[in-house]
């Protein structure tokens, strides 16, 4: 299953990739891309697995890129 | 006109404020003696207006090991700056840092805005009726069950159901027909579509983020999360890029200072080196790039899933087009009359269309369209897939497959060949056949020489028809290879062998119309889908929607997508060398911080620049 994802805030395009790397260690996560120009994530995983990484993302994202805000 | 986040204005004007008192401090040291602390105070006044928040960013990185981020490379080699004595120099590479920065943030947010605009569907305001009277809202507020008035040259705002007043809609911008189309009470009209001439009342019939503009928009905005390889590649490059650089640097101030003794100017050459190791340009030009490609396409009518989509678009090697539906119109006409023994060609095709009469094959149309005045038969039995059996006043007339009239005891003569096409008969005696020929697309011809022209090695046509219809159609157009009797399972199989067969060299591109070749889109290198819009489930299955039915824009397609291929290219190569031009050149002291500042947000904004061309790629 896949879930969009909008992100406030997100600077440059080297956050983005920082941002990418970050989620894509989530256990659960097969799959994120961050996109820089739409501001917008999409994760793959598995629907039973959703909870749980949705509630791994604002700290994962905050250690990763502190000014950006992921709307979950 | 630039349009500026509260974000950004904030920034200006720190920008705009550090700028100016960096200049008053920088004159009045010019002309007054003072002493070196005082200096320092003064130059770090502009210094935090404008860094203050790169320097918490330095903080917090810090904290956390960070050091390769851009936040801590810029603090480093401005506080390096400051503590060898480099004061103007350190504030200004602050100031353009961030006077960059904030270009890039106008740019981005600028084509993204310009490219909805492009794709000129996009309603701004919708009027509604509430407590009576009119009221303008944004189309996203609607609710269903409202009611809009649409006046004559205003955008349709959402999908609605006519109620009242009658007009006629451009829908161009959804379909590419640019025929008007009629409208009234109970018509639903969708959102995007132009009313050209009469106001109309409708009542919204789905939510705005629902409509189909809604979600082309979605579309072509989330293209950016599906990434091109080249993308990846760079990403993955300035992962090793940026600390390759900073420890260069250290290597550097270490060794030229025993080597030379002078600390201040090795330190100032490795301050240099950290200012330039940030990947920004790079990790940014790509992706740029490729999102004003795709939104010129969109522009024009083609939707592009990905970055990827359109990479692999670019390379292009293997067209395979289904037949009906994508290079033929699906509708045929009569080509010959080739009548048996004493009966006349018109006496043939009275007969023909008799019997055809009330079928709805479209070959059967297509005879009793060609027959001036077509006669009704007495009674008809139509067997299904075969022909039909018709009483007629002159008798009983068998229309229909060889196999029909053979299996009715009717001897045809070994030779008559007819492709798509009917056998008749009339009382038990074959008196000719009727060839009818496929009508082609518009521009298909063309198309397939543009193809050519554009170096796609092989075309290939698949169809359900046989042989001979098949070999018709492909040797008008102008394609060699063909395969006929195709069930949908085989030209899934088709496709999916020639795309192991053609792993990494090239790609293979099938083009259908989306309504029952689903399976096949989703299994090629890019699946193109034709006139899709409007049938969600094609616009799912494909990687690209061409939203009317016009195929030479396939050829339009591959000539963006190299375009947008070259301009990544140029974005790439100019980015790394103007990186690696300033290391050598700041190794051997031949530079300043300034042109190294230049090279990191400068070139950032020079290549977003340059990937906003790819929007304006002309026919």
């Amino acid at each position: 299953m896949k879930k969009t994802f909008r992100i406030e805030d997100l600077d440059c395009a080297n956050c983005a990739a920082k941002l990418e790397k970050a989620i894509n260690s989530i256990e659960g996560v097969k799959k994120a891309s961050v996109s820089f120009i739409a501001q917008k994530m999409i994760i793959e995983a598995e629907e039973f697995d959703f909870p749980k990484i949705e509630k791994e993302i604002p700290k994962t994202a905050k250690k990763a890129v502190p000014d950006c805000t992921v709307i979950v | 006109m630039i349009v500026m986040t509260k974000k950004q204005k904030k920034l200006l004007y720190r920008i705009i404020l550090s700028f100016i008192l960096f200049t008053v401090v920088f004159i009045t040291e010019k002309f007054v003696e003072l002493n070196r602390i005082t200096v320092l105070v003064l130059y770090i006044i502009p210094y935090l207006v404008a860094g203050y928040d790169v320097i918490l960013g330095f903080f917090r990185n810090a904290v956390r090991g960070r050091i390769f981020d851009e936040e801590f490379l810029m603090t480093a080699a401005t506080v390096g700056a400051l503590i060898i004595g480099e004061y103007p120099e350190s504030v200004f590479v602050m100031l353009f840092f961030q006077t960059g920065e904030l270009f890039q943030n106008i740019a981005v947010g600028k084509s993204r805005r310009s490219i909805s605009s492009l794709m000129e569907i996009c309603p701004d305001t919708a009027r509604v009726i509430r407590n009576g009277e009119e009221e303008e809202i944004f189309p996203e507020e609607a609710e269903i069950g409202e009611t809009v008035i649409i006046r004559a040259g205003e955008k349709i705002p959402l999908d609605c159901t006519v109620t009242e007043g009658e007009s006629t809609v451009n829908t161009s911008a959804l379909t590419g027909e640019s025929l008007p189309v009629e409208i009234y009470k109970g018509s639903e009209i969708k959102a995007g579509c132009i009313n050209l001439s009469g106001t109309v009342r409708a009542v919204v019939t789905r939510q705005y983020s629902e409509s189909t503009v809604a979600k082309i928009l979605e579309l072509v905005e989330n293209s950016t999360l599906n990434k091109a390889k080249s993308e990846k590649f760079l990403t993955r490059f300035s992962r090793f890029y940026t600390p390759a650089v900073v420890i260069g640097a250290v290597a550097l101030a270490v060794i030229m200072s025993i080597a030379t003794g002078d600390i201040k100017e090795s330190v100032y050459r490795a301050l240099i080196f950290l200012v330039v190791s940030c990947p920004c340009a790079l990790v940014i030009s790509v992706p740029m790039s490729f999102f004003g490609g795709i939104g010129c396409a969109s522009s024009k009518g083609v939707l592009v899933k990905g970055a990827n989509f359109l990479e692999a678009l670019g390379k292009a090697t293997h067209f395979v087009f289904d037949k009906t539906g994508t290079l033929t119109t699906g509708e045929f006409f009569v080509k010959e009359i080739i009548p048996e023994g004493s009966v006349t060609e018109k006496e043939l095709i009275s007969l023909a269309a008799a019997a055809e009469y009330y079928s709805l094959h479209p070959i059967a149309k297509s005879i009793v369209a060609a027959c001036e005045n077509p006669k009704t038969p007495l009674s008809v039995t139509e067997e299904s897939g075969l022909g039909v059996r018709a009483q007629t006043e002159e008798g009983e007339v068998l229309s229909g497959s060889r196999r029909y009239l053979e299996k009715n005891n009717i001897a045809v003569p070994e030779n008559a060949d007819c492709g798509a096409g009917v056998y008749v008969a009339r009382n038990s005696v074959y008196i000719g056949r009727i060839i009818l020929s496929d009508k082609l697309k518009n521009n298909a011809e063309k198309t397939v020489e543009a193809l050519k022209k554009q170096g796609v090695s092989e075309i290939y046509m698949l169809t359900g028809d046989n042989e001979y219809a098949a070999s018709a159609t492909a040797e008008a157009l102008g394609i060699n290879n063909f395969c006929h009797s195709m069930l949908p399972q085989d030209k899934a199989q088709f496709v999916k062998r020639l795309c192991e067969n053609n792993k990494g060299k090239g790609s293979v591109v099938f083009v259908g119309d989306g309504i029952n070749d689903a399976p096949v889109l989703s299994l090629s290198h890019v699946g193109i889908a034709m006139g899709a819009i409007g049938s969600d489930a094609a616009i799912e299955a494909a990687d690209i929607v061409i939203m009317d039915d016009s195929i030479e824009k396939c050829a339009l397609g591959i000539k963006i997508a190299r375009k947008t291929k070259k301009i990544v290219r140029q974005n790439v190569i100019f980015a790394l060398t103007v990186k690696f031009a300033v290391l050598i050149f700041a190794s051997f002291g031949m530079t300043n911080m300034w042109v190294g500042v230049f090279a990191d947000v400068g070139v950032a904004v020079l290549a977003i620049l340059n990937a906003m061309r790819a929007m304006k790629i002309k026919k």
